[in-house]
């Protein structure tokens, strides 16, 4: 009780010493900054103009305004890249300790098996928001080394200065993270069900996958709205002016109620199970 | 309250299934409070499940636990803080250091006090003579060193009980000297160690109690002397004609005499003359060239107990 509040702390603070330290995060954090970097350089190396409205969506913005590189890495990232490494620090919670041995050692220290998810959990929530974050940053700084930076017009049509574009940004990183959050549960809860991280990161990145096609299946229209990744790409809408919010505000409440779920379900799993690796 | 039982470990009627298979069937063990008990059986026997299911890790099937006087699982919070383990090999993070490692582990803790923590962490790692080691990579540790941070990992804090699983397992045998010294001079103070190895050496030497286990039964446990007593004691002998010498060992000893290697063997009671022996054997004209009394070792016990003896994975 006397310590409590401080060791819990210092049990956080360990798990991200844990994150930050290994060389997989950082290969990982490295390649997410690299999207919005390769995607500059190849658009500035490209002889041939893009029309408005050819290639990727905010493509053919790019070389006009240098901030929107970071928008552009991040509609490129959303359905494949960034889930990838999601899977693999959310499928490695649980599965990771166990694998080499230490959840029994923190598991007989004792931390209770909730507190432990927990602090896994937000230790994920860490990563992602440096992902993001990242993807964010070096999309801004490549984007003003390679292209003209001023005034930013928006998808409305409306004009902001940098000042306020920088703020856009950092509300996209965050609301990419948000998104993220449903899966982050999903991973938390299939890294319970193995000792083989292997096996669990590919479990994870399989979910978003499946997720992914039935959004993109029109025969399964009326679970749309319930899949975690449907408001993946809805970050757009923070370049409007003024900003949507109805979509935001759907995806916020349906990834609490993937938290809500998939964590019970994660906690029900760990706390009843034997721990024999 | 019960907390102040007598007993370090009790168990009643412990029993784990795998499958409708029982690892762990019916064991009751008690540890008494101060003791070095030895956890004795073959590997694959069901110690470490046991273990597992004192630690909470595992739930027993039936039967109750009490560690330290506190029900398991119910009270582990209460139970494990003053219990240090090792159990089934050491594991750490291997791209942290040793330092790290056991401050990761000690932070799990939420009642360790985090304004100690730096100062334990060194004085557990200096207690296992890693201190040298301490900034290195816990990946570049080799397996001695691993089992030595896996010590000091249950050294953290001052405990009632250190539960050691196989605790010299993969050590060369200075390392398992090591070990060895510092468990005794743990014991010294007052701390009960509750050591698991299929090993009788090393129960022998470092325990003052015991307990067999095989095929997940609990066969027999108690100090060192009550296990011992159940054996019996022997005279052995080697002697110029054994043939002539068997007859006259047979009625000195009033019981069956066997001949391996040389030796005559005869089980006897405790106070057998061996010196009235040697005059009748003489007096037949029969040299003897030694003769000696075996007292009951523990081995021919344990060996009785589980048959085919300690290396045996059922």
């Amino acid at each position: 009780m006397l310590f409590a509040k401080s060791v819990s702390l210092s049990l956080m603070l360990t798990e991200l010493q844990i994150m930050f330290t290994r060389r997989r995060t950082w290969a990982m954090l490295a390649a997410i900054a690299l999207i919005p970097i390769v995607l500059a350089l190849a658009v500035a190396l490209s002889s041939e103009r893009l029309a408005p409205g050819e290639g990727p969506p905010f493509l053919d913005r790019v070389t006009q305004n240098g901030l929107f590189t970071g928008f552009t890495a991040m509609l490129l990232a959303m359905p494949l890249f960034l889930p990838l490494t999601i899977s693999v620090v959310s499928g490695d919670t649980i599965a990771g300790e166990a694998g080499q041995g230490t959840l029994r050692y923190l598991l007989i220290a004792p931390v209770s098996r909730l507190r432990l998810l927990v602090v896994k959990y937000l230790g994920t929530i860490a990563f992602t928001l440096a992902g993001t974050f990242l993807l964010m940053v070096s999309g801004a700084l490549i984007g003003a080394l390679l292209f003209p930076v001023g005034p930013v017009t928006l998808l409305s049509g409306d004009v902001i200065g940098v000042g306020e574009a920088v703020w856009r940004m950092v509300l996209v990183a965050s609301y990419t993270t948000i998104s993220m959050t449903g899966m982050l549960a999903v991973g938390l809860f299939i890294s319970t069900l193995t000792t083989i991280p292997v096996g669990a990161m590919t479990g994870v990145l399989v979910t978003s996958g499946v997720s992914q096609i039935l959004d993109n299946l029109p025969q399964f229209e009326v679970i749309h709205t319930w899949l975690f990744t449907h408001y993946w790409l809805d970050f757009a809408d923070i370049l409007r002016q003024p900003i949507e919010l109805s979509s935001m505000a759907s995806n916020a409440l349906l990834q609490l109620g993937y938290v809500a779920v998939f964590g019970s379900l994660a906690y029900g799993r760990l706390a009843s199970k034997d721990i024999l690796s | 309250m019960s907390a102040g039982s007598s007993w370090a470990i009790e168990t009643t009627g412990l029993t784990k299934s795998f499958a409708g298979h029982d690892a762990v069937s019916a064991v009751s063990l008690q540890v008494p409070r101060g003791s070095v008990f030895g956890f004795l059986g073959p590997n694959g026997c069901g110690k470490t499940t046991t273990i597992r299911m004192l630690l909470g890790l595992a739930e027993a099937t039936a039967g109750d636990i009490r560690v330290l006087g506190h029900p398991i699982p119910q009270e582990k919070e209460s139970a494990l803080p003053r219990v240090g383990a090792l159990v089934e090999g050491p594991a750490f993070y291997p791209y942290l250091s040793g330092t790290a490692n056991l401050i990761r582990m000690d932070s799990a803790d939420r009642f360790s006090d985090p304004t100690t923590r730096k100062a334990r962490v060194a004085a557990a790692l200096d207690r296992v003579g890693l201190t040298n080691a301490a900034d290195k990579k816990a990946g570049q540790y080799s397996l001695g060193m691993k089992q030595r941070l896996g010590l000091a990992n249950a050294l953290l804090k001052p405990r009632d009980l250190l539960i050691l699983d196989e605790p010299t397992n993969g050590l060369d045998p200075q390392g398992t000297r090591e070990v060895r010294n510092l468990i005794r001079q743990l014991a010294t103070e007052g701390i009960t160690i509750f050591l698991s190895s299929h090993l009788l050496v090393e129960i022998e030497q470092v325990c003052s109690h015991a307990a067999v286990m095989n095929a997940g039964e609990l066969l027999a446990q108690g100090s060192l002397e009550e296990l011992r007593a159940q054996g019996s004691t022997r005279v052995v002998l080697a002697v110029d004609n054994p043939a002539q010498a068997q007859a006259v060992v047979e009625a000195h000893s009033g019981g069956v005499v066997e001949l391996s290697e040389g030796y005559l063997r005869a089980e006897v009671p405790d106070d057998f003359d061996t010196a009235a022996l040697t005059a009748a054997l003489v007096k037949k004209k029969i040299g003897v060239r030694e003769v000696r009394l075996e007292r009951p070792s523990l081995e021919d016990y344990f060996v009785e107990l589980t048959g085919e003896g300690f290396d045996v994975v059922r």
